[in-house]
């Protein structure tokens, strides 16, 4: 690896650490009665509301619907994500350090599969949240559930709820296309005549 | 004629009565210009007013806040007078509010709203006003739109001349319309003269806080004091009071004391107060007041009976109070935004008196007196006057001021509103207003520079302006555009009591600093809970206490037994809620108190003594959710030495 992709594969790596602050995914929620939306970040670490009373008040409106307390200490993975975010850190400069290709392939590997495994868990939460609902619940109303989307849009009765990577989500996409960008290009760049490969790298670092 | 023919021109003759009847307007008084005016006050549905306008309730004893310019009642807020509808001086947490050293009074006559200021400026920070009958003055914040705290004015009697603030809010005062003994004591009226005394007090007010103290009293000559306006600018420092009655009559004032062609406005020098205060002649009095403060953690009002006030005898003070000559029985008093100009409405007077404020100093410095009244000094009418408003109309009462060099003087006799300039004195344009017109209000119009884009009337007599409604006719309160040359009349609409005075300011100094609710995590209040797990019941010899939450859409506990007759059963209701616009109430058979509304995060308490067996019903009162009907409970009260343990069903959680 050449000492700019070891810089690059460096950087990214480090800038995962702004996911110890910024939220990855927000949740929003709009209906008649709250023009100005309920909302929840959810961070590496925590989930909170968007104003200080969001959580309390979206607990509170689904109990209707019985769906389980959102209590952000039940939930495991927020105190493991932000271990492996740490592991990916340290990974990604040891990859730089060593700068060997086949190691940068592997890593573009685990970070597709960890963000694979986030998205995967997220929405196995939301439809654990969405289906589990209780028997006795006040509305009930037939064949209705309330996951929110994955990612994008849905009307749940009166709310319209949207879900969307939020900051820290884009840095994290960014930085994965980043380390799997660098993994094909050099892939390809092993494959192909040195004065291609070059003329590639100016490409990029032009795009760039 | 078909029968057909016969009820088409039936038809007709109805469409054309009706048309004659709109033409009459609304009854005998002429119908506004319309032209755009509708345009102008029109505010569409979702958008907000420019202004928000506070008005005083007079005999309702309350606030009230509209916007302008559409005149829609955003709130009445509850001051001097309990308020069933959100147990306003009915709950334990509120009843200290009015108490006074005459015990509870739960109503009183509010006047004169003052905001709070800053360099002359409107602040939006607090919102004084006057309790005119058992003398108060009381502050609402207004990030809570809610009474923050209520202060006793002790040895005054009608508490009219109030609270109009100093330049940065150094002092709120208070002056007596009524002379009475001082302090008082058993005396025959007829020793007015001997024993009679008025009195002004000024209130510091704590720049942070807002908190008020009395600072000191002074002893004046036993007239009747109206009015009042603190200086700016250059006369800051200064406050002026009108006064009526130097004849001292105390009986048939309507005729005896209004025999003098001037009386006198009292111009008191309050930093030269101080340092007569300073300098130890100032004495401290025994006084017994009640000084009522919501504290903020436990939203808990509390009283302190204060025991002694620092009262100044006018004499005592050389410099403090110098009286101005003023034409006739004058009523308010106000000061323009440059600070030189007095102005004074007369109200038996022909003309309106504007003094000069650099040439009263002057005539002071020249020591250029008439003489003196009870020991003060009286400066020389024509020493002092700027000018004189020739035929401005009949009864002049008020004035507010524009900023653009223009004054506005209500005319309560001619019912109209004056508009004439400060640069000659000339009278420039007037306006019709229905019907007798009191104080009037421009937003910020007494303040250092004016936002003068209306002038509103203020208005005692309706008669024929609205529907009728039995013997008791609303007041109004008149916009009138004040841009153009010409006053126009854009919108007139009923309010609720009396409004006296009423001040305005721009929206966007208050909108944004509201606080939507209270943190539960933060309440201290005594019997608050910050979860059902906290709620329950407990006995403590024949008073029984509940602590309740409401949630939507429960009470906690919502079952409870072992009440007996004759119990004093404490419901100590908490709002577990911490969404904006969620209240709760709490309403129970045959409470014989107001129901309680609770805002979210709050605590609030209401006593119920019952006296009969059986199951009694609760329920919330203000509709809070789909599930509202649903939140509801019930009480089981046993005869009185019953076996029924006491228990409820909260906490299962």
């Amino acid at each position: 690896m050449s000492r700019s992709s070891r810089l690059i594969v460096a950087l990214a790596a480090l800038s995962l650490a702004v996911l110890y602050v910024l939220p990855l995914w927000h949740i929003g929620l709009k209906a008649p009665q709250y023009p100005e939306g309920l909302g929840l970040y959810i961070a590496a670490d925590r989930i909170v509301g968007e104003k200080p009373q969001d959580l309390n008040s979206i607990n509170g409106l689904n109990h209707y619907i019985g769906m389980k307390t959102i209590e952000p200490d039940d939930i495991p993975e927020l105190r493991f994500i932000p271990k492996i975010i740490g592991g990916l850190i340290v990974l990604g400069v040891l990859v730089a350090l060593v700068g060997r290709r086949g190691m940068l392939y592997g890593y573009a590997a685990v970070l597709v599969a960890s963000a694979a495994a986030g998205l995967a868990d997220f929405y196995k939460w939301t439809y654990d949240y969405g289906h589990n609902l209780d028997p006795k619940a006040i509305i009930k109303v037939p064949g209705m559930t309330y996951q929110p989307p994955l990612i994008g849009s849905k009307q749940l009765l009166n709310f319209h709820a949207t879900s969307w990577p939020a900051a820290g989500g884009w840095v994290a996409i960014l930085v994965v296309s980043l380390v799997v960008g660098l993994a094909v290009w050099q892939w390809r760049r092993g494959r192909k005549p040195r004065r291609v490969a070059a003329g590639a790298a100016l490409a990029l670092g032009a795009a760039a | 004629m078909s029968r057909s023919t016969l009820i088409r021109s039936h038809a007709m003759l109805a469409a054309v009565l009706a048309a004659a009847a709109a033409g009459c307007g609304g009854g005998a008084s002429p119908a506004a210009d319309v032209g755009d005016a509708a345009q102008r006050v029109y505010v569409a549905p979702g958008q907000y007013d420019e202004f928000y306008f506070f008005a005083s309730g007079g005999f309702s004893g309350q606030v009230a806040v509209y916007g302008l310019p559409s005149g829609r009642l955003l709130k009445v807020v509850p001051v001097f007078s309990q308020n069933a509808e959100n147990a306003w001086g009915y709950s334990e947490q509120t009843k200290a509010m009015l108490n006074t050293s005459y015990g509870f009074v739960p109503w009183d006559d509010s006047h004169h709203p003052q905001l709070s200021m800053t360099n002359g400026v409107p602040d939006g920070r607090w919102l004084f006003i006057n309790g005119n009958n058992t003398p108060r003055v009381a502050r609402l914040d207004l990030t809570t739109f809610e009474t923050a705290e209520i202060l006793e004015i002790p040895h005054s009697a009608g508490n009219h001349a109030s609270p109009f603030v100093t330049e940065n809010t150094e002092y709120a005062v208070a002056a007596t319309r009524f002379s009475v003994p001082t302090p008082q004591e058993d005396v025959s009226i007829s020793q007015y003269k001997e024993k009679f005394r008025g009195l002004i007090t000024f209130i510091k007010v704590d720049s942070a806080t807002g908190r008020m103290k009395i600072a000191f009293q002074i002893l004046m000559p036993g007239f009747d004091y109206d009015l009042s306006h603190s200086g700016k600018g250059p006369s800051h420092g200064w406050s002026f009071f009108t006064s009526y009655n130097s004849e001292q009559a105390s009986t048939l004032k309507e005729v005896n004391a209004s025999q003098n062609d001037k009386d006198f406005i009292a111009a008191v020098n309050w930093k030269q107060a101080e340092k007569c205060v300073a300098e130890g002649k100032a004495k401290a009095v025994p006084a017994v007041y009640a000084h009522n403060v919501m504290e903020e953690g436990s939203q808990t009002a509390g009283t302190t009976m204060e025991k002694s006030v620092t009262m100044l005898e006018a004499t005592a003070c050389p410099g403090v109070v110098y009286y101005l000559p003023t034409p006739k029985s004058p009523h308010g008093v106000d000061v323009d935004p440059t600070g030189e100009f007095i102005v004074a409405g007369g109200k038996l007077a022909t003309v309106i008196p504007v003094h000069s404020f650099s040439k009263m100093l002057k005539a002071i410095e020249a020591h250029d007196f008439a003489g003196e009244v009870s020991g003060v000094p009286v400066l020389k009418y024509e020493s002092i006057v700027a000018g004189e408003v020739k035929e401005p109309g009949l009864g002049p009462l008020h004035t507010e001021f524009d900023g653009k060099g223009n004054a506005y003087t209500s005319m309560f006799v001619s019912s109209e509103i004056v508009k004439w300039s400060l640069k000659d004195f000339t009278v420039l344009d007037r306006i019709p207003t229905y019907y007798s017109i009191g104080h009037l209000s421009i937003p910020g119009g007494d303040s250092r520079e004016p936002w003068g884009k209306y002038v509103i009337a203020l208005n005692k007599i309706t008669k024929d302006r609205y529907l009728p409604t039995g013997p008791e006719l609303a007041q109004s309160a008149q916009l009138i555009d004040i841009t153009g040359d010409k006053m126009r009349l854009l919108l007139d609409f009923p309010t609720i009591g009396e409004p006296h005075y009423a001040q305005a300011l721009p929206a966007s100094l208050i909108k944004d600093r509201q606080v939507r609710t209270f943190e539960l995590t933060k309440n201290k209040d005594a019997y608050g809970v910050t979860s059902e797990a906290g709620t329950g019941v407990e006995r403590k010899g024949r008073q029984v206490h509940v602590r309740m939450s409401t949630i939507r859409s429960h009470f906690a506990p919502d079952n409870i037994e072992g009440i007996q007759v004759g119990d004093s059963v404490f419901f100590h209701i908490t709002n577990l809620e911490q969404d904006w616009d969620v209240p709760h109430g709490f309403a129970l058979t045959g409470l014989n108190s107001s129901e309680l509304l609770v805002m979210p995060g709050q605590t609030r308490t209401v006593v119920w003594v019952p006296s009969k067996v059986g199951v009694f019903p609760f329920y919330c009162t203000d509709f809070c959710s789909a599930l509202h009907q649903e939140m509801q409970g019930y009480v089981r009260v046993s005869p009185r030495g019953s076996s029924v343990a006491l228990a409820s069903n909260s906490a299962k959680k």
